[in-house]
């Protein structure tokens, strides 16, 4: 298998269009809609591909050489949309939720488009953005309880 | 990356039912054969020759596209989930609208006559136009083929190929929405 080649250096654009696309890949429909019921319409789309679903396998690295495992195979969903305005959106989520793949390209298209992009940025990725990373710090503040340190360990190795 | 159309609307029944065309085609040489209907590709490809390609195309093939289809190389990329293949020599299809030399394609060798290259060639016109005897397996008797935008020494060029046997290159006619196969084992003569 190849290895995977290293990520082109992203430009500011582009940097920021990843983040919208990851914001939208980890958030539930029912969320991403009651947003969206505050914000302007999104512009027609009509789809270019898909949705739909197919296996992407999960690669992992342990061990001390740390080489490349498969750790598993997750189901994927993935959409294509054309705006009416021209832009192309894409979406790739974790899941079967076809509706919600064609919610995340529609979303994608139209924050490509300046005229709307920052209103939805402001109403739509921003607050669905802090929800999720407020989840994080909490699942992180839970595991930090339990955290184990082992001091003894290092200092045998080091001694 | 300029994809402004979409693919097949049913992925799965389309190609499997243009899949079936293409069989049916191909062990009948020369018989004419409904592809692509419903499909809106970019221009320079004709119905057929887009749901031609969308169906035998992957991430697997090496597809060469002609520099006379490049228009709709951003297209079949995506849709085909491939990286065009520049060397036409070495490529498992090729997608043009002129026929180019055949013995400049992969014709497979003695061992492996599977691996020669399928050329994909888009005319005007088939079941009209100058017309050539076909004899050979998938025939019971000689069979009429006509088509419009093949070049006049087709004939000769083809013997060429039907002389390497079992290596050589297959052809698939597409035009509008009809398509049509001429696979290695045919001879053909002016008709």
């Amino acid at each position: 298998m190849a290895a995977t080649p290293p990520l082109p250096p992203s430009d500011p654009a582009t940097a920021a269009r990843q983040r919208w696309m990851s914001v939208l890949a980890r958030a539930d429909a029912a969320a991403i809609e009651a947003h969206l019921a505050d914000a302007p319409p999104l512009p027609a789309c009509t789809v270019l591909r898909g949705p739909e679903s197919g296996l992407v396998m999960l690669r992992g690295r342990a061990g001390g050489g740390g080489g490349p495992f498969n750790l598993g195979e997750m189901s994927v969903t993935r959409c294509t949309v054309r705006s009416a305005t021209g832009f192309v959106g894409h979406a790739y989520i974790q899941g079967r939720d076809t509706a919600r793949a064609r919610l995340a390209a529609r979303l994608d298209a139209a924050l490509q488009d300046p005229s709307c992009h920052d209103t939805l940025e402001r109403q739509v990725i921003a607050p669905l953005a802090e929800a999720q990373q407020a989840a994080r710090d909490a699942q992180a503040a839970r595991a930090a309880a339990t955290r184990v340190q082992f001091f003894t360990m290092a200092t045998m190795r080091t001694s | 990356m300029n994809i402004d159309l979409p693919g097949f609307a049913d992925p799965v029944t389309q190609s499997q039912a243009t899949f079936r065309a293409l069989l049916d085609a191909i062990s009948r040489p020369g018989t004419l054969h409904e592809a692509g209907v419903g499909l809106d590709p970019p221009a320079p490809l004709d119905r057929a020759t887009a749901a031609v390609l969308l169906t035998l195309i992957d991430g697997d093939s090496r597809l060469h596209i002609a520099p006379d289809c490049a228009a709709a190389t951003d297209w079949l990329v995506f849709h085909c989930g491939t990286a065009p293949h520049g060397d036409m020599a070495t490529a498992g299809f090729v997608a043009t609208r002129a026929l180019p030399d055949l013995a400049a394609l992969a014709t497979g060798n003695d061992e492996a006559p599977e691996s020669s290259a399928t050329l994909v060639l888009q005319v005007a016109a088939l079941g009209t136009g100058p017309a050539w005897r076909l004899a050979g397996p998938g025939l019971k008797e000689a069979a009429t083929f006509s088509a419009t935008g093949l070049p006049e020494d087709f004939a000769a060029r083809w013997a060429a190929n039907h002389a390497l046997f079992p290596r050589g290159v297959d052809l698939v006619l597409c035009a509008g929405t009809t398509l049509a196969a001429l696979p290695r084992s045919i001879s053909i003569t002016e008709g």
